[in-house]
């Protein structure tokens, strides 16, 4: 079985090279834009998918609402930029208060739902929270809708188009570079956060048994609402980041997009960081080339497929953990 | 030869039964056919009154050639089965004109009845392609637009008005987008020398179409044309002047209003849409809705202002041709143009409405302005 795994794979992965290889070689501008682009699309999933990841990893929860958390902090960026736009204010301090702000909101939303909705359910079966995370997002999704507004609102980029990079526009837009510089910042600040700080030593221990991390001392509670503020934290600025690439928000931009991630932290193997980032660039980067070079009408179905093959070759995703269940 | 005299004269016998009723009386009946009850009932409803208040007004200014207008109404509750027994009692109840029907299947299906019967048929609401381009029905002429009227102008406004030779189709995988753009396919089709370089669906809703761009772009699309609605197309757009694809983008009445052009900002300037006839400044239109909502306490439904062009087409052309006969007052249809609540229409040589539908738009300077 494990030969004809394997013989499989190297079967499928030749002939797809071969006409890769054949197709990019015949255009090697168009196949370096569709990576650029996937590369996009995949840091847009990542500063997501860096939320889920980090709430999963402490407390086995898929927080559904997570994307609703991430259209709230875009529309808080909107809200306030228009404001200060209407006051005249300069542009560079409405970008830094937007962002504030949205960050502000985010995990003050954050750090509410798991109060009212995770906490209480934290010793319930599993799928008691998973219920109550979707109706969160279902609960946050129609609140918006209905305390701003059904349709769609323009989205004025709060980055503006650097002129040094003009020339290059055609090839990566000002936003899409900082869309990916920030996912790798953000990335690397999560690592160290987790790595090397006394909250991050906390969460680990958290991560791995909770009653035995309360016994030596540490505040459980406490630790859960700081990863829940973190990872509001990220989605609030990948929704502003988010918003000034597609130009436009509504109340149901987190669902696509929170689904997406999802998709792309599971393949990366949830509850990992550095996973979370390589499933959404994989992610992303095949959605591109797989459009570029087949059908577009196809793309989310090659998502899923994708992952189903990687679920199947490496169950915990490409970075997870091989768990044993503990007895 | 006997027997050939006994068949001719009862021929004509038949002959004068079929057309005594055209000659007889001294009011002109109008059948008006459609769906009045059931689901579909607002529909035919919204006919039947802009029928009613055409010929409240007719008479109020003397008639048809000097004679009252009378009305003959008949519920086909939109199944063509019972649309044909409509049209046969409609015909025996001496109709001389007819209009209706509502759902294109009843028309199609009734239309053998009047056309055997020589009257004129003017339907406010039937859409179905094959009743006027086929050329079998004759005697039926629309005051509404045909279904494939919208990717007909998108397509020969493409080849004639932009010159493109290579168009990109791109939808939102929805009924009404992709149909559209598989309407256009098949326009190209019949126009030729345009070729279609890409036909691709998008995910609607998606954080990211630069993938999709890239291959519009790798296409050498002169013409990219859009099925869809406005929020997709806005990210679309906003992404091919970002990548400075050379194309002009073109949608449907999915884009044509305010929203599109927010959503889109500056990126917007230039791109073109097919959109619905601006009526609404009309006079006549104006005035009717008043008329309308003093009668019935409510604003006009869908085919109200078609049905009342339909009326005053009829009894134009009656009076231009001098008489009721079908060729005559056929070709008065053809020849003149009337000032209707639905703008200055006339017909094509296929019977359908000239002047009233849709116009190609132009997004300048951040508003929708008609270019065609």
């Amino acid at each position: 079985m494990r030969l004809f795994n394997i013989i499989l794979g190297v079967a499928v992965t030749g002939i797809l090279g071969f006409f890769g290889i054949k197709e990019v070689l015949a255009d090697p501008a168009y196949f370096f834009a569709l990576l650029l682009g996937g590369l996009t699309r995949g840091s847009i999933y990542a500063l997501i998918a860096l939320g889920y990841t980090m709430v999963y990893g402490i407390i086995e929860l898929i927080n559904f609402a997570h994307g609703e958390i991430y259209m709230i902090g875009a529309m808080t960026a909107l809200i306030v930029s228009t404001v200060l736009g209407l006051w005249g204010w300069n542009s560079a301090v409405i970008v830094i208060l937007a962002f504030v702000f949205a960050i502000f909101y985010s995990c003050a939303y954050g750090f509410t739902v798991e109060k009212i909705a995770y906490k209480p359910l934290r010793t319930a079966p599993r799928l008691s929270a998973l219920i109550s995370a979707i109706g969160m997002s279902l609960f946050l999704q129609n609140y918006v809708m209905l305390a701003q507004t059904p349709g769609f609102l323009p989205f004025e980029s709060l980055i503006p188009d650097f002129e040094f990079w003009e020339p290059f526009a055609d090839i990566i837009t000002s936003v899409e570079m900082t869309i990916i510089a920030t996912t790798v910042i953000v990335m690397i600040l999560l690592g160290i956060l987790i790595k090397f700080t006394r909250i991050g030593k906390a969460m680990r221990a958290t991560a791995q048994d909770q009653i035995m991390a309360s016994l030596v001392g540490i505040n459980v509670n406490r630790v859960i609402s700081t990863t829940f503020v973190v990872g509001s934290a990220t989605a609030a600025i990948g929704g502003v980041l988010i918003a000034c690439h597609v130009g436009q928000i509504n109340f149901y931009i987190g669902f696509l997009a929170g689904l997406k991630a999802f998709i792309a932290a599971v393949l990366g193997g949830i509850g990992s960081i550095p996973g979370a980032v390589l499933g959404s660039l994989v992610l992303g980067i095949s959605e591109s080339l797989f459009t570029g070079y087949f059908w577009s009408e196809y793309e989310d179905v090659f998502a899923f497929v994708i992952l189903v093959i990687i679920l199947i070759f490496r169950p915990s995703g490409i970075l997870g953990r091989n768990e044993t269940s503990k007895v | 030869m006997k027997s050939f005299f006994k068949t001719l004269a009862l021929a004509l016998l038949i002959l004068i039964g079929f057309t005594a009723p055209s000659f007889a009386g001294d009011t002109i009946k109008i059948g008006v056919a459609g769906v009045i009850s059931g689901d579909l009932a607002p529909y035919g409803i919204s006919s039947v009154r802009g029928v009613e208040i055409a010929v409240d007004d007719l008479n109020a200014k003397g008639g048809i050639l000097g004679k009252k207008v009378e009305l003959l109404i008949g519920d086909d509750v939109c199944k063509p089965e019972v649309a044909v027994n409509v049209a046969t009692k409609l015909v025996s109840d001496g109709a001389q004109m007819i209009v209706g029907h509502v759902c294109s299947g009843c028309t199609i299906a009734a239309n053998k009845i009047y056309k055997d019967a020589g009257l004129l048929v003017i339907s406010p609401a039937s859409t179905n392609n094959d009743l006027t381009l086929k050329g079998e029905q004759p005697n039926f002429f629309r005051t509404i637009s045909y279904d494939g009227a919208q990717a007909d102008l998108m397509t020969s406004f493409v080849k004639n008005n932009l010159h493109a030779k290579k168009v990109a189709l791109i939808h939102d995988k929805g009924d009404y987008g992709k149909g559209q753009m598989e309407l256009a396919r098949k326009y190209f089709g019949k126009l030729g020398g345009v070729e279609i370089v890409l036909f691709e669906g998008i995910t609607t809703g998606a954080v990211d179409f630069s993938a999709i761009v890239q291959k519009i772009k790798r296409s050498k699309a002169d013409v990219t044309m859009w099925g869809g609605y406005h929020s997709d197309a806005s990210k679309i757009v906003a992404l091919l002047k970002k990548k400075r694809v050379k194309t002009t983008f073109f949608g449907g009445d999915g884009i044509y209003g305010s929203e599109f052009v927010a959503l889109a900002g500056k990126y917007g300037d230039g791109v073109y849409a097919t959109g619905p006839n601006e009526t609404s400044s009309n006079p006549l239109h104006i005035a009717l809705t008043k008329k309308h909502q003093k009668k019935y306490n409510e604003d006009p439904g869908t085919f109200f202002f078609n049905a009342y062009a339909c009326v005053q087409a009829l009894a134009n052309a009656a009076e231009k041709a001098g008489s009721l006969d079908y060729t005559k007052m056929r070709a008065a249809l053809f020849a003149n143009k009337i000032d209707s609540p639905i703008g200055r229409i006339g017909f094509d040589k296929n019977g359908d409405v000239v002047g009233a539908g849709f116009s190609v738009y132009q997004v300048q300077n951040g508003k929708y302005v008609q270019v065609n």
